[in-house]
């Protein structure tokens, strides 16, 4: 077996694995990223909307700071984020964005002088500050109460990550893509690298490296109705859950994004509606008002995807053979605002729908979109249970978006984290060194290719990897969809515990010399099945309703019980996670109080006095001071 | 109305000794709203498990799908199969190094190309001071960039070039595209001397014969067109710079984009 070294291995080359990557490449390690695809078409690519900072050049952003930010983030937790991970988060992300403008990326500018922007579908008119002419400019998204999501056109994703990559060309980061990391090599303590397959050849290597970050993003496949690329399928969870060692954290905290378009599932940018778009009915009534009076549409995601569905129930859907919808309608913000700023969103409604939304309403229901859980890591991305494993980004929880993030919190998050985590790396890089085992690397081989030999064998019950794949996307829409309830998630519960048990019996259907397709998605689905139950089974335990885990059978945001964060663990052979709890934030900068949106009812917590102060020593709350006067 | 798609596919994997290219015919019931996306992974789920192609984002933004669908290269996700008459032929892209079926190596390939042609922003990248506010840009200028920054690398325009086909090492109107993103960005420090080496030549912009597929085929619309005269207006007048008189130079040169007319 091939054995390759370096002293960081990034699996995964979205915006968070590159964005580590620079940083390491930059204090001079040997860095090698592991892609599933050409880095280029990670699933960062495809983000339209834009990222948060308050950098307040803006003239509907004047005055926005941190601290607001940071206010806007905790509330779009519902209360579920770390503080002390959303505050480092708040106060580097305006530095960050000028970081990557400095690196190249072409941000949308602010122009001095009157601009008609709209809101709610009805335009008003601004002026844009002369001495702000030439800033980052920012539009308007989702729960915040300035605009602050910085953006390139609608493709701010694809600008960003074109800039990271060209940083990973300037500082010869190793890129080694049509590689899916199978497991991760540690000896109980240390995490020393990874088992590879290479998708061209189907060959096993072993990479071995002093410290390993994983950045593979979402897990949004486990759900047939996604908006997620056909890759985002958990991989990087999925290795990190199987060592037994490390945790996820809030798996029941999915994302479902309020405009996925009918029948395809593809996103149309939550910058619709920040630009001034608005969500109708079968009338053609905008109902969003009548249910958030103040936000409206700009609510947080779970609260408009929640009130979409509630109005779907109603009746007030559009009826189409693939199910009922509600339409985007972004007519009024005109031909040249749709072909430039929403180019994107201009591009998917021709392509895929035969929708001209110039002209044409946009059918729109919620999807599957992001994953608030993931990887639990401290405040420096170091995964629990292993040292030398990292994480960043959509696959880690850092835990900054706890039970909703935020539309532009996540792609501001990838290259924020990313930059932290980075710098943490290399802290951690140059004061460490690791004896790489041969047993470790040999065991961690050995229990892959078992598998693979397992399943070219097949056992007399041959289940198809694409048939229990398919029972298990039925299971989670059927159950573990927007709003939840005890008997649902017990019926998911159960069905996926079956699944996972036959899924030991998968037997491939062809046979191929070299790379054969097959197998990728047979190494997957047992891990899927781990994912999906960990967010079945983490939903059925949580007997509250926070953010975007809304249960009908227990509606009130619960602070005096589940103020806290589900850590799932899963050792070896078991049939279910093993589910333990943590506090959701060492303290609270902000106490647990009213979202402003959303409604609700809350059970409140008795929270000891000094868990409402900034600890007193810590270098995070000096600099929080500091950060305070200067704005 | 619905169709049975007779959907006929190249066939051939490289590392299988046994293996010889050839056509395959699979056979799909045609429903609403089906693309290549859907028609392939049906083929795949049901029929032969083995067959390789490139799917990512299936929402034509990522680039992977690039293939060639009835003689013309495009992205799969994005063509409607509505579009196209009930006998389909997909071949992989040429020019790129196959992987099997319809797979193909183009991370490889524009990741050479992005080394030769050193495609990042060439400046002093320790210099960026944390506390200070951003170098202003005007937006128009920032739209300019981002409307090259637009490539999604699917390829299709080197598989659509005859100068790509004949020669492999000519960079191919993408490459072009993406220096020309460089040439715009006032944060690159590079000068027309240091572009002259890297694509003045037969590599680059002067190995262009001229045919245009590469503007007919991109499925982003990218003005490669534009970018392709651009730069060997550039380049050419670069290199008789000490023969022509400085002021019809002057009258000659500017950086142009997309949207200034000719």
């Amino acid at each position: 077996m091939q054995i390759i070294y370096s002293d960081l291995l990034c699996i995964g080359a979205g915006l968070a694995g590159e964005r580590v990557a620079v940083e390491a490449a930059k204090a001079g390690f040997d860095v090698i990223c592991l892609s599933i695809v050409p880095p280029r078409r990670s699933h960062s690519s495809a983000a339209q909307g834009g990222m948060q900072a308050a950098l307040g050049n803006a003239i509907m952003g004047d005055g926005d700071s941190p601290d607001i930010h940071f206010a806007d983030t905790v509330k779009g937790s519902d209360w579920g984020c770390d503080q002390e991970v959303a505050r480092i988060f708040a106060d580097t992300a305006p530095i960050v964005m000028r970081e990557v403008a400095h690196w190249g990326v072409p941000w949308n500018r602010v122009e001095a002088g009157v601009h008609t922007y709209y809101k709610g579908g009805k335009p008003f008119e601004a002026e844009e500050k002369r001495d702000k002419h030439g800033l980052i400019h920012a539009r308007a998204f989702g729960g915040t109460a300035k605009w602050r999501t910085c953006y390139t056109a609608d493709g701010t994703g694809r600008s960003v990550l074109n800039t990271l990559d060209s940083m990973c060309l300037r500082y010869e980061v190793g890129i080694h893509d049509r590689t899916q990391a199978e497991a991760l090599i540690h000896d109980g303590e240390n995490c020393l690298g990874a088992i590879v397959r290479c998708l061209k050849t189907g060959e096993l290597k072993a990479y071995l490296a002093t410290a390993t970050l994983i950045a593979t993003g979402g897990y949004g496949r486990i759900y047939r109705a996604t908006t997620n690329a056909v890759i985002c399928d958990g991989g990087g969870q999925i290795a990190a859950l199987d060592t037994g060692l490390v945790p996820m954290g809030n798996m029941e905290a999915i994302q479902f994004h309020p405009t996925g378009t009918v029948p395809t599932d593809i996103l149309v940018t939550e910058g619709c509606r920040g630009d001034g778009g608005t969500l109708l009915d079968v009338n053609e009534y905008r109902f969003m008002p009548d249910y958030e009076p103040e936000k409206a549409e700009l609510a947080s995601r779970d609260v408009v995807s929640r009130r979409m569905q509630e109005h779907i129930r109603k009746g007030l859907g559009v009826q189409s053979p693939y199910g009922d919808h509600l339409w985007l309608d972004i007519r009024h913000l005109g031909e040249k605002h749709i072909t430039t700023k929403l180019r994107e969103v201009y591009d998917i409604c021709t392509n895929f729908l035969g929708v001209n939304p110039i002209h044409d309403l946009i059918p729109v229901r919620p999807t599957q979109h992001y994953s608030m859980g993931g990887i639990r890591t401290n405040k420096d991305g170091a995964a629990y249970g292993l040292k030398g494993l990292f994480s960043a980004g959509e696959a880690a929880c850092w835990d900054m978006h706890g039970f909703n993030r935020l539309g532009g919190n996540s792609l501001a998050e990838t290259v924020v984290a990313g930059r932290y985590v980075g710098k943490k790396i290399v802290e951690f890089l140059q004061g460490h060194t690791v004896d790489f085992k041969q047993s470790a690397i040999n065991d961690a081989h050995t229990k892959v290719a078992a598998r693979i030999l397992e399943m070219s064998k097949g056992s007399s019950k041959q289940e198809s990897a694409i048939q229990l794949r398919d029972e298990m996307h039925s299971t989670m829409m059927d159950n573990v969809g927007i709003f939840r309830n005890g008997k649902d998630l017990q019926t998911a519960v159960d069905k996926l515990e079956e699944l996972l048990d036959r899924s030991k019996n998968i037997k491939l259907q062809g046979s191929a010399i070299g790379f054969n397709p097959e197998i990728s998605l047979a190494l997957r689905i047992p891990g899927m099945l781990k994912l999906a139950q960990c967010t079945a089974y983490g939903a059925l335990m949580r007997t509250e309703s926070r953010g975007a885990h809304t249960r009908e059978d227990f509606p009130e945001r619960n602070d005096k019980k589940w103020l806290n964060r589900t850590l799932a663990y899963w050792k070896e052979g078991e049939t279910r996670p093993e589910l333990k709890y943590e506090d959701a934030s060492p303290y609270f900068e902000i106490p647990p109080g009213e979202r402003g949106y959303g409604g609700g009812k809350i059970i409140t917590a008795d929270i000891p006095e000094e868990k409402l102060r900034l600890p007193k020593n810590s270098a995070d709350a000096k600099k929080t001071k500091k950060t305070k006067k200067a704005s | 109305m619905s169709r049975r798609l007779h959907i006929e596919v190249f066939r051939y994997n490289p590392l299988d000794p046994n293996s010889q290219p050839h056509m395959q015919s699979f056979y799909v019931e045609e429903y609403d709203s089906m693309t290549l996306f859907i028609a392939l992974n049906i083929i795949r789920d049901e029929q032969d498990p083995t067959l390789q192609f490139d799917f990512c984002c299936r929402a034509g933004i990522c680039g992977s799908c690039g293939m060639v669908i009835n003689g013309r290269p495009g992205l799969a996700c994005h063509t409607q199969t509505r579009d196209l008459p009930d006998h389909i032929v997909l071949h992989p892209l040429p020019v790129f190094k196959l992987i099997g079926d319809l797979s193909v190596d183009t991370g490889t390939w524009f990741r050479d190309a992005g080394q030769r042609i050193e495609a990042w922003v060439h400046n002093d990248h320790d210099d960026f001071d944390p506390q200070a506010e951003e170098v202003r840009m005007e937006n128009d200028l920032a739209n300019d960039i981002f409307e090259l920054d637009r490539c999604i690398e699917c390829g299709c325009c080197v598989s659509a070039c005859g100068t790509a086909r004949m020669r492999e090492d000519f960079l191919g109107a993408t490459s072009i595209a993406r220096i020309a993103r460089f040439y715009l960005d006032p944060r690159d420090e590079r000068n027309q001397e240091n572009y002259y080496q890297v694509i003045g030549n037969d590599q680059g912009v002067f190995g262009c014969m001229g045919l245009l597929g590469c503007e007919d085929v991109c499925p982003k619309h990218i003005p490669l067109q534009d970018q392709l005269g651009i730069m060997r207006r550039m380049l050419a007048i670069h290199s008789v710079k000490g023969i022509l008189p400085k002021r019809v130079l002057e009258k000659l040169q500017h950086k142009g984009c997309c949207h200034e007319s000719h």
